[in-house]
């Protein structure tokens, strides 16, 4: 504008504005590395309080139950068996589920308008809150499952798994709303996956006479593998992180079981429980397992994120 | 008069009778009434727009993958109406085999693609022999004898669309469908593709779609034109329809339709 | 020859039948504990709607016949929401500028693209224990503990990687040809970016952004411990320095008691949760929908 008054006699622009410019570019640049700041900070702040922890109980920590705010004695295996044991058991109910479900509103057996609905419903789902879910699966699962658990038990009490009697809460109860929460996240990756494969390599199946089964498990599966592979395994860092509905109806014992019907513990569910009352060497240990936590849910994370770059663009 | 019928027939593999397309409320083609003779290359020329490809697609029941795609009339192959309600569309397709205007190998190995539709068949043969057979007589042997196992995609444009033809030979139909198959290729892929059809009218029955007029005379023993007419009612919207099938000699040299004439010479499409 | 016609016994004709039988009864299992579980929600909760709700404070549990309303904790998601948004929003809008207008793809860009995918998988309590560290035990805000203020910085730190996530997608949806019209006759960068780009993708990025608030609105594992949790009325803004309630932390507290005068207060409280992400979530899809009609024609 000023250019204008200036009767173009000086092309160059202000200095004032070249400053902006500068300025604008900087501050978006700042601002951007913040992300990495946050993130480095989080890891930090976590690995050194948690390191009094760490020196005390080295690796031990990570093998044993013992938990006594008392005696002083920390280890976390019940928590970290629990994380581990409901995300991988409710990831496998909720892979064939989604996956499922997924090639249900990707093919053709109902109208288009019908899937529709059926997938943003799904992804709607997806938006609820999760400790409503866990206030849900209070009152409501818990009382629906009771028989089936008492059943569970008296039927395969041989196996492990179920050799408790059933508790009003408990493991198997998480790992339910777990497959709850997972379902939509699995169910609209392994979509738009299954959306992603070309046309033209059905079009090669049927052309030479497969079937519609025979073209989903060898062409379009295969095709669509790492797309569902990679929302598996967010599926799986989420499992491993949520907190709410999980502390809500696991029962939230340190009492090490193999048993899904006993009181469990995950280690969100630990942090969420204890860390507002806990002080002392108690407040360590509980930041040693936030760390093991966040390392585990890194890894499951940045598996993912490699498998997607390695895999993505093949067709 | 029944006679001559089924002396006729007995050269038919296929035949429409009045067959009519539609997508949704839109018909694309109408009232098409077509034989196909056994060992015939025919081509489906025309203007686009004019519904060939939807017609081709009919052929082995493609269009069902369509969303609201249907079809009045009866197609006949094997003394059978293939849209027939007791018809299974995959044993159609095992029969009247499909190269696409794109070439479409399956992410897999160059071996991978010919095997996967053979044992899908049931070919419980030798299946080297199988992959060597096919792949020749596509004219693709020689290039890829020593890189079966590479994949599909390794190929060039014109070598994919020729596995792709290999892929369907080797399941042995009895008729192939090809939908512009050269349209997506360079001159030189476009002759090699040429000469293996012409290998495999021996064998075969070959329909094609092509928007090449020279392709269509230099490899069709007929030639079917399709056109293009506004409908009676007016709205703008166009409906494919067969407007002269004949020998591709005749069709380019003394049509009868004077819409032909116009459209071999260039005049339009 | 073998017949054209459907043979019910071929073994492909079983498997198909098979599978697609699976597939519809993994969508119905998907499907209907979903349906039961919003209709049950929004029936529950809708129930327990009053007006004193949204006016009264809580009342403490163990009176089983009155449990006042929920109003603190309304009020008190808003602000936490609203701290939360101050700083995830300048931020995370600055930082997908920078990926999307001035990165060329090299290593930093592909890091900080790389830290944002890590950051948004990192588990919400995290971000809860990290902010415990940072600001509630070393009571570093003039001295107080846990407070308002440090609930909404938990907040911000998850919402953070979906704004810059939505602000680098819809600034690069933008048409390249626009950025040179503008930089073509001289403008400066900021210019371009400020006057032309950013606001022909305000719409996509706004969604994004309101979408990602409304998730943060239901977030409670980060304010168990940075908000806490309050009985009382926000009168101030002295109030931001001290605890703090929540919808999201009052379901869990009250859905833990063993009153049911709390129960139900938990309930409502779900009921104005939901049906809010909800309506957000819907009428962002709407307008989604709506747009690309728009563009089509």
């Amino acid at each position: 504008m000023e250019e204008k008054l200036t009767l173009f006699k000086n092309r160059k622009r202000f200095g004032i504005e070249k400053n902006i410019d500068i300025i604008f570019k900087n501050t978006a640049l700042v601002l951007s590395s913040f992300v990495a700041i946050i993130l480095l900070g989080i890891i930090l702040v976590v690995f050194f309080q948690s390191f009094e922890s760490f020196s005390r109980y080295g690796l031990k920590f990570l093998v044993t139950s013992e938990w006594n705010p008392v005696k002083d004695e920390y280890g976390a295996f019940t928590a970290i068996y629990g994380t581990l044991v409901t995300s991988f058991l409710s990831l496998l109910i909720t892979i064939p589920l989604g996956v499922g479900t997924a090639i249900f509103i990707t093919e053709d057996f109902v109208p288009k308008v019908f899937r529709e609905i059926i997938g943003s419903f799904v992804e709607l789902l997806a938006a609820i809150p999760s400790v409503v879910l866990g206030l849900w699966a209070i009152f409501v699962m818990e009382p629906f499952f009771r028989a089936f658990f008492v059943f569970l038990h008296n039927f395969f009490g041989w196996i492990p798994l179920f050799s408790t009697e059933p508790s009003g809460r408990n493991s198997l109860l998480a790992i339910l709303i777990l497959v709850v929460m997972l379902l939509p996240i699995v169910t609209s990756i392994a979509r738009d996956s299954l959306n992603q494969v070309p046309k033209k390599l059905r079009n090669a199946a049927y052309g030479i006479g497969a079937s519609r089964w025979k073209t989903i498990f060898s062409v379009i599966l295969p095709a669509a593998l790492s797309g569902i592979m990679a929302g598996v395994l967010l599926a799986l860092g989420r499992a491993m992180g949520e907190t709410m509905a999980v502390t809500m109806i696991i029962g939230n014992s340190n009492a090490f079981s193999w048993s899904l019907l006993s009181p469990g513990y995950t280690i969100s569910s630990m942090l969420a429980n204890q860390f507002g009352e806990a002080d002392g060497s108690q407040v360590s240990s509980l930041f040693y397992a936030a760390f093991v936590l966040m390392i585990l849910s890194l890894l499951v994370n940045i598996f993912a994120q490699w498998l997607v770059k390695k895999f993505s663009l093949k067709y | 008069m029944i006679k001559t019928n089924k002396k006729i027939a007995k050269n038919i593999i296929l035949s429409l009778e009045n067959v009519s397309i539609s997508y949704g409320t839109f018909e694309a083609v109408r009232n098409v009434f077509c034989n196909f003779k056994k060992g015939d290359i025919t081509s489906l020329i025309g203007p686009s727009g004019c519904g060939k490809s939807t017609v081709l697609r009919s052929l082995n029941r493609m269009n069902d993958l369509i969303p609201n795609c249907s079809l009045k009339g009866t197609v006949l192959f094997d003394g059978t109406n293939i849209y027939d309600k007791r018809v299974d569309p995959v044993e159609v397709r095992r029969r009247i085999g499909m190269v696409f205007q794109q070439p479409n190998p399956f992410p897999k190995s160059i071996y991978e693609n010919i095997a996967f539709g053979a044992r899908i068949n049931g070919f419980t043969g030798d299946m080297d022999e199988l992959v060597e057979s096919s792949l020749r007589k596509a004219a693709l042997w020689d290039e890829c004898k020593d890189k079966l196992n590479d994949s599909g995609y390794s190929l060039s444009g014109g070598q994919q669309q020729r596995l792709c033809i290999a892929r369907t030979i080797a399941i042995e139909p009895e008729i192939i469908l090809m939908d512009e198959p050269c349209s997506a290729l360079d001159p030189i892929s476009t002759l090699k593709i040429e000469e293996t059809m012409h290998d495999l009218k021996k064998n075969y029955t070959i329909i094609i779609v092509t928007h090449n007029m020279q392709q269509a005379l230099r490899v069709s023993d007929m030639t079917a034109f399709f056109n293009a007419i506004e409908y009676e009612d007016g709205d703008g919207g166009k409906v494919g329809y067969l407007a002269e099938f004949n020998s591709t000699k005749k069709i380019f040299n003394s049509p009868k339709e004077k819409i032909t004439q116009e459209y071999i010479s260039g005049k339009f499409g | 020859m073998n017949s054209l016609y459907y043979q019910k016994r071929l073994s492909r004709n079983i498997g198909d039948k098979f599978f697609t039988s699976l597939s519809v009864i993994c969508a119905l299992i998907a499907i209907l504990p979903l349906i039961f579980l919003v209709t049950y929600i929004l029936y529950k909760g809708g129930s327990q709607i009053t007006p004193e709700l949204f006016t009264l404070e809580p009342n403490p549990p163990g009176d089983d016949l009155d449990a006042g309303g929920i109003n603190p904790a309304l009020v008190g998601t808003l602000i936490i929401t609203t701290i939360a948004s101050i700083i995830a929003i300048p931020v995370g809008v600055g930082g997908g500028i920078y990926l999307a207008e001035y990165s060329r793809g090299g290593a930093f860009s592909r890091f900080i693209k790389f830290g944002v995918n890590v950051l948004a998988g990192v588990p919400s309590i995290i971000a809860g224990v990290f902010i415990y560290a940072l600001i509630v035990s070393t009571k570093i805000l003039f001295g107080s503990m846990y407070s308002g203020l440090a609930g909404g910085m938990a907040l911000s730190i998850l919402m953070l990687p979906s704004v810059i996530k939505t602000t680098d997608e819809g600034l690069k949806l933008v048409p390249n040809e626009l950025r040179y019209a503008s930089l073509g006759v001289g403008a400066s960068m900021y210019t371009t970016i400020l006057k032309v780009t950013l606001p022909s993708a305000f719409r996509s990025i706004a969604t994004g952004v309101v979408l990602g608030i409304a998730r943060a609105a239901g977030e409670t594992a980060p304010l168990i411990f940075t908000a806490l949790f309050s009985y009382y009325y926000i009168t101030g803004f002295g109030d931001l320095f001290y605890e703090m309630g929540s919808l999201a932390v009052l379901i869990y507290n009250f859905a833990l008691e063993p009153y049911d005068a709390q129960n139900k207060l938990a309930w409502a409280a779900s009921f104005i949760l939901v049906l809010s992400i909800l309506s957000v979530n819907i009428f962002s899809r709407i307008l989604a929908a709506f747009t690309e009609k728009t563009k089509r024609v």
